[in-house]
């Protein structure tokens, strides 16, 4: 096992210098010392797993060595609360409803007990995604800001489900949404928070070169020859088979490799069909790469990241689109679909490439296989537009922006 | 006028502040070029330096094709590059208030409308959605007496701070400078290297190739 595997190191707010500046800690100590003495909850749903998970994890330490007082409580229900929440999330992407209205009460009587498990009266209490979106019910009782931080798309919801939220959303003081296109027309003030990167975690951090050749090694990758990656869970979703496409008619005239990385086919049955439809469609190709990688998976994927030439997200609908964010902070140019929150993160021609079809994929792969200088500087950019907007230490700055905000002004 | 070498001191002191910015989301978008010109003229005063003033300072590490988020929505969502040229050629050094930014902004759009009959209503690709800044400030707790002080202060200043003091400062009185230059000429009558500090094009250089300039001039001063 290699160093670079074994590193645990818990980054300190300092470390963070190194990949963004001195300066720029010292502002988040300046901004943070307004707030000294203040009290934050933070409440979600899981405690791991997910991307909210994963950046709470984070930020919540930062912010107690900044001296905020931070506690993250998570809420718990039994299965039908957890089945009730799944498609509230599915309804709220648009999908159709089919539980009976018995579950909205199933949803607030699990919300009820949370409220009377939690201890609630920080000075400000964020409250992550619909699950424990009703813990509103306790404000009455507490001073202090309540804020509504929603990480997923409610540009097209479900009548019936929303129609069952609104009235609780709307009882906070502001709520929080990742693209200003995942946002509805609301009575209170939304705000614009990018979600992050760590960028000092297994996933995104510096690999020792000998790591990556090890990790093309073991899965047969010639690193000699352009690499052409997506990494995301066989989905759908995620056109796997318009990326397999897209690599054939650009494999028409240039030479290149095709990994597809992910996961989700031995936890999801349709993950496990989608695998079988994407090995079908990849055929006897010795050149295409389908890695059906386990949720440990980090560091592999980074390997898998930093050794492509070119990294495609070809999505046909997106949340906010991490790998991308990953892969730009890799300098990686990036060949992506304008959905969800990849247009704030690629900007055409700026900080990678976006396209509109498979064609378009192919097109804009080859343009930039053609233009390796045209390549760099997208990366470089995006590398850039990343440091600046999508680092966890900017998400720091954006809460700690928001508290005192909330405290001159409401 | 202080001899700003050696040990010259100002009577005031450079305070370096910083300024965080949240976006707010704004309850309406803009789906074709009609509809921008409406968002142009209702939007907030807010909205308005987010998209063009905040815009430059979001985007500082691109330096060509990105000077404000109006004209790169009509150039990229609207595929109009002759429209998109003309708005980025507004230059927001050229303005000491956010109306009359708007109404130059709004002009330019409605007179390429009015020549391009039927372009108006066009649905763009994406929407254009409205958001607004709201500005925190906070004192870095820092400050600079000397020339040698100042541009050792310069060199690890939080993008926040160089944007706070070097473009949007134009918009606070004494309007249209930046606060870099008003100092080392109040401070010193170094009128000469504020000229050439005010003209440190923020269209061309990142931040940080801003940050440098100004550090090269300042020490060209010190050796004299």
């Amino acid at each position: 096992m290699t160093q670079t595997q074994t590193a645990t190191h818990i980054a300190s707010l300092d470390d963070y210098a190194s990949v963004t500046s001195a300066g720029e800690i010292s502002e988040l100590r300046a901004l943070a010392a307004r707030l000294h003495g203040r009290s934050v909850q933070m409440v979600n749903s899981t405690a791991v797993g997910g991307g909210v998970a994963e950046i709470l994890t984070r930020m919540v330490p930062l912010m107690q060595e900044l001296q905020i007082g931070v506690r993250w409580d998570v809420i718990t229900g039994g299965d039908d609360f957890f089945a009730i929440t799944k498609a509230f999330h599915n309804a709220l992407h648009g999908e159709s409803f089919k539980l009976p209205d018995e579950s909205f009460r199933t949803f607030l009587d699990y919300s009820a007990q949370n409220r009377a498990r939690l201890q609630f009266g920080a000075d400000f209490t964020m409250i992550h995604d619909p699950q424990p979106i009703a813990l509103i019910e306790a404000r009455a009782a507490h001073e202090g800001h309540w804020i509504w931080r929603c990480h997923i798309d409610l540009s097209q919801p479900n009548r019936r489900v929303w129609e069952f939220l609104e009235p609780y959303v709307n009882r906070y003081d502001g709520a929080i949404f990742s693209s200003p296109a995942f946002s509805r027309r609301l009575p209170i003030p939304q705000y614009l928070f990018y979600p992050s990167i760590d960028p000092l975690s297994e996933k995104n951090r510096e690999l020792e070169p000998e790591y990556i050749v090890q990790t093309l090694e073991r899965f047969e990758i010639d690193p000699r020859r352009p690499i052409v990656t997506q990494v995301s869970r066989f989905d759908r979703l995620k056109d796997p088979i318009g990326v397999v496409r897209a690599y054939q008619i650009v494999k028409r005239y240039n030479d290149c490799q095709l990994v597809l990385a992910g996961g989700g086919a031995s936890d999801d049955p349709e993950g496990g069909a989608v695998l079988a439809e994407v090995r079908e469609a990849a055929g006897q190709d010795r050149d295409i790469h389908i890695l059906d990688l386990p949720p440990w998976s980090a560091l592999e994927i980074n390997a898998l990241q930093r050794a492509s030439m070119i990294i495609v997200q070809k999505s046909l609908r997106e949340g906010f689109g991490l790998t991308v964010t990953e892969a730009l902070w890799k300098k990686k140019p990036v060949v992506a679909s304008a959905v969800g929150g990849i247009p704030s993160q690629v900007i055409h021609r700026h900080t990678g490439m976006l396209a509109h079809s498979v064609e378009g994929t192919a097109y804009q792969i080859r343009f930039l296989l053609a233009n390796p200088a045209i390549a760099h500087r997208l990366g470089e950019q995006g590398h850039e537009h990343v440091r600046e907007h999508f680092l966890i230490t900017s998400d720091v700055r954006r809460h700690l922006t928001l508290f005192l905000h909330f405290l001159r002004h409401r | 006028m202080l001899n700003p070498n050696g040990a010259a001191k100002a009577s005031d002191a450079f305070e370096f502040a910083t300024a965080s910015y949240l976006v707010l989301i704004e309850n309406y978008s803009a789906s074709n070029l009609v509809e921008l010109e409406q968002g142009l003229a209702n939007c907030s005063d807010a909205s308005i330096f987010y998209h063009t003033f905040q815009s430059l300072g979001r985007y500082h590490f691109l330096t060509e094709g990105f000077s404000n988020d109006f004209a790169q929505w009509v150039l990229g969502s609207c595929n109009r590059p002759a429209l998109a040229e003309r708005m980025a050629s507004l230059d927001i050094r050229d303005y000491v208030s956010l109306p009359e930014l708007r109404s130059d902004l709004r002009k330019v759009v409605a007179e390429y409308c009015q020549a391009n009959p039927g372009v108006g209503s066009q649905a763009a690709f994406e929407p254009f959605f409205f958001c607004a800044t709201v500005e925190e400030r906070v004192s870095l707790g820092r400050e600079a007496r000397t020339l040698a002080e100042f541009r050792d202060a310069l060199k690890d200043l939080p993008h926040g701070a160089l944007q706070f003091h070097f473009i949007t400062s134009r918009l606070r009185p004494p309007l249209g400078a930046n606060d870099f230059s008003q100092w080392l000429s109040r401070e010193f009558g170094l009128k000469d290297l504020a000229r050439k500090v005010d003209q440190i094009d923020i269209y061309t250089h990142t931040l940080d190739s801003a940050r440098e300039a100004i550090i090269r001039l300042v020490e060209g001063e010190l050796a004299g």
